[in-house]
């Protein structure tokens, strides 16, 4: 794979691979996202419809309720989180969530932490990878 | 940036470590390794002793919430400091108020039992700073659901940060707390000061209006810390109801009311003797706008400027945060003027401390016979407790009620002063005391 590499701060560990799904504004998961099917339901937010279920969901920070983290964590039970979660400013909810699910079922999208000039440079729908040690790979 | 985010990064004491070899039981390591790791995500440099904790994830979400305290439960968990529990999925007393599935009622009774078998206390609401113990000026806890965080840091003088679902439990089982935001004493100086001195004095001291202050400070000050400059006469009550506004419209943990909050005996105290990031003065039309966004309902708010309005209401919800014993002694003669129509829902939900002071006085079958409901343990807009089909009006005097109510439970609302919420629900219809309206 050729193409771009970009390192972040990693908020809580692992991989995943997914096209990009780019949030300019902020969503809260609690109230925000259905855990059930993955889909946006905040009627407020632009982008309310589409799926983050296995998106590399590229978004600045969380917005809202601290319950967040449970739908984060049962979305993940139910296999329709993200597929990473990459982020422009600290936002501990999310984390949380993925800390959680990462004791419970072993498995969790990794959380990362963008400079904003790189987290600028992730477009919709690129092919982007992620690996442990918060190296970002995007497919050229 | 740094990619690190291990053990090396937060500075653990001795027993810490020995919590994350799993010396203290598989249950406190897990939680002392989700502690470490928010510490990390938060920069914090260390733990910090708690010594009380009040937990919000007892509340059913799904039954991932289920199966992270089964596995607490499994782990051999037990609190170790005095841990209160926020409102569970169903009223404990009165089983037969659950309109949800026989699954979901199973579940979140399931959850309920799991922290109840940790040892917690089973107080079962989100007004836990009134019942007794609560926390003392200066004391560092962890407590769970915005409206007793704001109220614990601001009103007590206690010291938590914002915490939510899971951590909260993981701070009881430890003892430990990440040492970060509000926990420390630089953070807590108010940002952006609220300047109330224009308001005419009568509007100030409605405890009424106090959750359209509320309101609009949350909406406008984001997560900073603001400052009330000008209240005057609020009680605990009001000021319940004033933090629970502010926390549902902004990230709002902790705010200071000059002359009335224990860390702001004056401005320069509350501001921490620097200056304000910034100064909002707020006039009667900034009151108005936010007692306008409270009420969704066509109509709703603006009726209250004395234009007359024909809106049905169906449902009264009061009680969040729970009804105390002060606010049910101001209900009572009110409802016994006017009592509920029939095709009126009237519920009031509270906590069980407030349901025996009812008992005692005899007050409880006296609002029963009136017509109104009294739901314990949970409540209205995180539970299925309305009979009254989703889609119709809502009225209440809750700031907290009128900006969760539409989402969660699809009503419109219609926000109003205890008195009007009781005459509109005598009528049917929405009764407004245009005296009152500014």
């Amino acid at each position: 794979m050729t193409g771009k590499e970009l390192e972040g701060r990693v908020l809580v560990g692992g991989t995943g691979a997914g096209p990009v799904l780019r949030l300019e504004e902020p969503l809260s998961f609690w109230g925000g996202v259905d855990p059930v099917t993955g889909r946006i339901i905040d009627r407020r937010h632009p982008r309310c419809g589409e799926s983050v279920a296995g998106r590399v969901l590229v978004m600045p920070y969380g917005r809202g309720s601290s319950s967040s983290s449970s739908v984060l964590l049962e979305g993940v039970r139910l296999g329709t989180a993200p597929a990473a979660v990459v982020l422009r400013e600290l936002d501990g909810i999310l984390a949380l969530g993925a800390a959680v699910a990462r004791e419970l079922y072993e498995q969790s999208p990794p959380v990362l932490l963008l400079e904003a000039a790189d987290w600028e440079a992730l477009p919709e729908g690129a092919e982007v990878s992620v690996d442990v040690s918060g190296r970002l790979r995007l497919a050229g | 940036m740094a990619a690190a985010n291990t053990l090396e990064t937060v500075e653990l004491t001795e027993r810490d470590r020995a919590m994350l070899a799993g010396k203290s039981g598989e249950a406190a390591a897990v939680a002392m390794r989700i502690l470490v790791t928010m510490a990390a995500v938060y920069g914090a440099e260390r733990l910090l002793d708690i010594e009380g904790a009040h937990i919000d994830g007892c509340l059913y979400h799904g039954d991932s919430g289920v199966d992270f305290a089964e596995l607490l439960v499994a782990g051999g968990a037990r609190v170790r400091v005095p841990t209160t529990l926020n409102v569970g999925g169903l009223d404990l007393l009165h089983p037969e108020e659950f309109a949800g599935t026989a699954d979901r009622r199973a579940k979140a009774l399931r959850l309920m039992e799991c922290y109840e078998g940790m040892g917690c206390r089973t107080i079962w609401t989100c007004a836990p700073y009134q019942t007794t113990p609560r926390p003392a000026f200066g004391q560092q806890v962890a407590w769970a659901e915005s409206n007793a965080i704001v109220f614990a840091n601001s009103v007590l003088g206690a010291r938590t940060h914002r915490y939510g679902d899971f951590i909260d439990i993981c701070a009881a089982i430890t003892g430990r707390a990440p040492a970060v935001g509000l926990h420390l004493e630089q953070n807590r100086r108010g940002q952006v000061v609220f300047d109330l001195r224009s308001l005419p004095r009568s509007l100030r001291s409605a405890s009424w209006l106090l959750p359209a202050i509320g309101y609009l400070v949350g909406e406008r000050c984001g997560n900073r810390v603001p400052v009330l400059l000008g209240l005057k006469e609020a009680d605990e009550d009001g000021l319940k109801a004033l933090g629970a506004a502010a926390a549902s419209s902004g990230a709002v943990a902790l705010f200071h009311a000059v002359g009335i909050t224990p860390e702001a005996p004056t401005l320069e105290a509350a501001l921490g003797d620097r200056e304000a990031e910034e100064w909002i003065e707020i006039d009667v039309s900034d009151l108005r706008a936010g007692l306008v966004s409270l009420s969704t309902a066509p109509g709703g708010a603006e009726a209250g400027a004395g234009e007359g309005v024909d809106l049905a209401i169906d449902v009264v919800a009061l009680g969040s945060p729970h009804f105390s014993p002060r606010e049910f002694a101001e209900l009572l003669p009110l409802v016994e003027r006017h009592p509920p129509a029939g095709s009126v829902e009237f519920v009031v939900c509270t906590n069980r401390l407030s349901l025996d002071e009812l008992e005692r006085r005899g007050s409880l079958d006296r609002l029963r016979s009136l017509g109104v409901r009294v739901v314990v343990d949970t409540c209205v807009v995180v539970a299925p407790i309305l009979r009254t089909p989703a889609g119709g009006v809502l009225m209440t005097n809750s700031g907290k009620f009128a900006h969760y109510a539409p989402g969660n439970v699809g009503f419109d609302v219609v926000f109003g002063s205890l008195a009007e919420c009781v005459r509109s629900a005598h009528a049917g219809r929405l009764w407004r005391d245009a005296e009152l309206w500014p």
